[in-house]
């Protein structure tokens, strides 16, 4: 863990977050807060909520805070649209990236780059200088140049559209970025070059929430802080070894946990 | 930034060529008769052979029934409440555009089509029409040189009469159906395009459509003929100021390709569609149809459909040479309470005929949105091929979209084939978008855009620019 000196402002905090949709309940009282520098990570059981709290974070309309907050940068957030979350510098790295026909992922990539840096008061770039900047970061990825004349993620592999997500969270250069599962569904190679772009693309302003079932991402990306979700809440937060001990563990705890609450 | 707002009020303008011209018109009563057809012949001063062509129209179309198989919901039109002819009050004879009323050319300015000799566009020949009649033709000179007519119809029925009498009618007969026996009764002012053999016109030739007046309807009628291996791509476009009552434009496009030549021809109409609650807007009942008279003859048409109140509309293609190639690639945009119809029939009568269809109908609001179209394989259709291609896409829960392919064939050595898929802007699809910073609008038009793509590579490329921003500024405010 680096040390601190100072210690710096929060880029999120999350506070005892309820959400729900369609009136079901999902966030039962969530809170966690993020430093520059930080990497998270939060592991837990399919329907426990990590994935719900990502959308959440990124602004999806289909779920309802119905208590708490959500601060980025000290703003309370709860109700920015999501495409001013992410220009301000929010990233949503998707589970399952969804495919848009018809719309080529080099337009897709640099209307998108734009909006991040209209924000930031940054010059939008045009055709010309964009394939310059996108032709580096394709390298961090190892993605091929072919990719960017394809509709986006249409006819992609599993792997191909997690390097595409990781693409994009480089052009986008975000204060935080939420990966939701981004190692699912990755073989061994697949895996490293995208856990290596993550690791080129964050700094000591950044910070990173990884969302995982499994130890093997982070034993590319080392957590300073494993949370563990149960039933829409943070039952356990420890350090980098708190995931291995899940490894050997699994999940079934958890449960016993949450009915012994 | 000031480009981005400028972006801004373009899009948040709902129609921006709804203004009315104040100009003096020269108007005839209203109403429908023998007397007014011989009223709007004798002011053109046509020739007897057109004035019994009329009438043998009319006299048929008295007979007929204005058809309701489509299923449109529209208000019974009164057709003794029409003006049939109105036309903006101008000096006998026009020698040059500097004679044209300056009422006239700053309309044209304020659509976007600079008329005058400073500043008319430079790669286009411009025939604009204004209500009933052709105001002025750009390039006719330099066209000439080339041995390329292009003129109001009106002129060419005086100058090239023999042409008009040998193709007038030949390709939609007065007979052919309601709207197009109205149009040949009372037809007044339209395009007249002739390219002679050999030859590749060297611009594009546009035709630009103007209703202004709020009682008279549009009949314009427009014939292309292309000799023996020439070629030329015409463009047409249409607007119309808004008036809370309904307009009726019935046109009749004739197109005839002979041996190895080839027409292309594109629309982007935007009549005026009526309000928020379907108010007023244009009726758009078009007949267009072109004859691949000639072998390996080639008729490409191209439309953006995105105006009107009700289009009712499917420009068709008759292959009748050997190896002749017809193509229709169509983008229909309805939204509110708006209502198309439209498609296309590929008539293969020769063998080893090609047809493409490619049809793309986004529905909005509370609007319908159908394709019709017929694919006909004749009895010598041997080694003929058609591929159609017709795709929706809804945008919210209320509009509809409706596919109707009619296949007929009597020729087993011909192949037919079709695909049909409907889609959903789906709330996932945005939401991935936005999460990249994308506003939800622009989300919105980009997939739209994505979904026209095929289409759009089809047009002229300054056409495909205004295309797709037509398609945003419709869309405005029409989703979420």
């Amino acid at each position: 863990m680096q040390s601190k000196m100072k210690e710096p402002d929060p880029i999120l905090q999350v506070e005892n977050l309820f959400a729900s949709t369609d009136n079901l309940p999902i966030l039962k009282g969530v809170s966690l807060t993020v430093y520059p520098g930080e990497i998270h990570a939060i592991m837990g059981r399919n329907g426990c909520g990590k994935s719900t709290l990502s959308k959440i974070i990124a602004g999806h309309p289909s779920y309802n805070i119905t208590n708490g907050e959500i601060k980025f940068s000290g703003e309370n957030i709860n109700s920015l649209e999501p495409e001013e979350r992410a220009q301000s510098g929010i990233f949503l790295g998707f589970q399952y990236p969804i495919e848009i026909p018809g719309v080529s992922n080099l337009e897709f990539l640099r209307v998108s780059t734009n909006a991040r840096r209209k924000f930031l008061n940054k010059e939008e770039l045009d055709t010309f200088d964009f394939e310059e900047l996108v032709k580096e970061k394709l390298e961090l990825v190892k993605m091929d140049h072919a990719f960017l004349s394809r509709s986006v993620n249409q006819g992609f592999s599993g792997g191909e559209k997690k390097r595409n997500e990781i693409l994009q969270m480089a052009l986008l250069e975000p204060k935080i970025a939420i990966l939701d599962e981004t190692d699912s569904g990755l073989d061994i190679d697949a895996l490293r070059i995208v856990a290596s772009g993550i690791k080129k693309i964050s700094n000591s302003q950044t910070g990173i929430i990884l969302i995982t079932h499994y130890q093997r991402l982070l034993d590319e990306i080392e957590p300073n802080y494993v949370h563990v979700m149960a039933d829409g809440q943070i039952i356990k937060t420890g350090e980098s070894d708190l995931a291995l001990e899940l490894e050997k563990k699994g999940y079934e705890w958890t449960d016993n946990f949450i009915k012994e609450t | 930034m000031v480009n981005e707002n400028l972006v801004k009020d373009v899009v948040k303008e709902p129609y921006k060529y709804g203004f009315v011209t104040d100009i003096e018109t020269e108007k005839i009563e209203k109403g429908l008769n023998e007397d007014i057809i011989r009223l709007i012949s004798q002011k053109k001063e046509e020739p007897k052979f057109l004035l019994d062509f009329r009438l043998k129209a009319f006299n048929k179309w008295q007979k007929m029934k204005e058809p309701n198989w489509a299923g449109l919901g529209y208000k019974k039109i009164d057709y003794q409440d029409i003006i049939y002819y109105s036309a903006p009050k101008q000096k006998e004879k026009i020698s040059s555009l500097d004679e044209v009323d300056p009422k006239l050319l700053e309309t044209f300015d304020k659509l976007g089509i600079p008329l005058t000799e400073q500043k008319k566009l430079t790669n286009v020949a411009v025939d604009a029409v204004f209500d009933s009649v052709s105001i002025a033709t750009t390039f006719r000179e330099e066209l000439a040189e080339h041995g390329v007519i292009f003129c109001s119809i009106s002129e060419a029925v005086k100058n090239h009469a023999d042409l008009i009498e040998k193709y007038l009618g030949t390709v939609v007969p007065a007979s052919d159906n309601y709207f197009a026996a109205l149009n040949s009764a009372v037809f007044s002012d339209g395009s007249f395009v002739y390219i002679p053999k050999g030859v590749t016109c060297p611009m594009d030739l546009s035709s630009y459509f103007r209703i202004n007046s709020g009682d008279s309807g549009q009949f314009e009628r427009t014939l292309i003929i292309a000799e023996e291996s020439s070629s030329v791509s015409y463009l047409e476009g249409c607007t119309a100021p808004m008036f809370d009552t309904n307009t009726l434009h019935a046109a009749v496009v004739e197109l005839i390709a002979l041996d190895d030549a080839s027409i292309k021809y594109s629309t982007v109409q935007n009549w005026y569609a009526g309000d928020e609650e379907g108010i007023g807007g244009i009726f758009n009942f078009v007949t267009k149809r072109g004859k691949c008279l000639g072998k390996r003859s080639k008729i490409s048409w191209s439309q953006v459909e995105t105006g009107s109140a009700i289009t009712w509309k499917y420009p068709s293609c008759f292959l009748l040479g050997e190896e002749s190639v017809g193509e229709f690639y169509s983008v229909a945009l309805t939204n509110n309470l708006q209502q198309a119809d439209t498609g296309t029939k590929m008539i293969h009568i020769g063998p080893k005929t090609k047809s493409t269809i490619v049809s793309k109908g986004i529905s909005a609001g509370n609007s319908k949105n159908s394709y019709r179209g017929l694919v006909k394989m004749g009895t010598k259709a041997t080694g003929s091929r058609n591929y159609s291609q017709c795709d929706s896409m809804l945008i919210g829960d209320q509009a509809s979209a409706n596919t109707f392919p009619y296949i007929k064939s009597q020729q087993p050595n011909s192949e037919i084939e079709h695909e049909a898929s409907t889609c959903r802007i789906s709330e996932d699809q945005l939401f991935y978008l936005q999460s990249r910073g994308i506003e939800f609008e622009e989300a919105v038009s980009m997939m739209v855009s994505g979904f026209c793509r095929d289409v759009f590579n089809q047009l002229p490329l300054e056409f495909a620019a205004e295309a797709d921003k037509l398609l945003a500024l419709k869309l405005e405010g029409s989703v979420g």
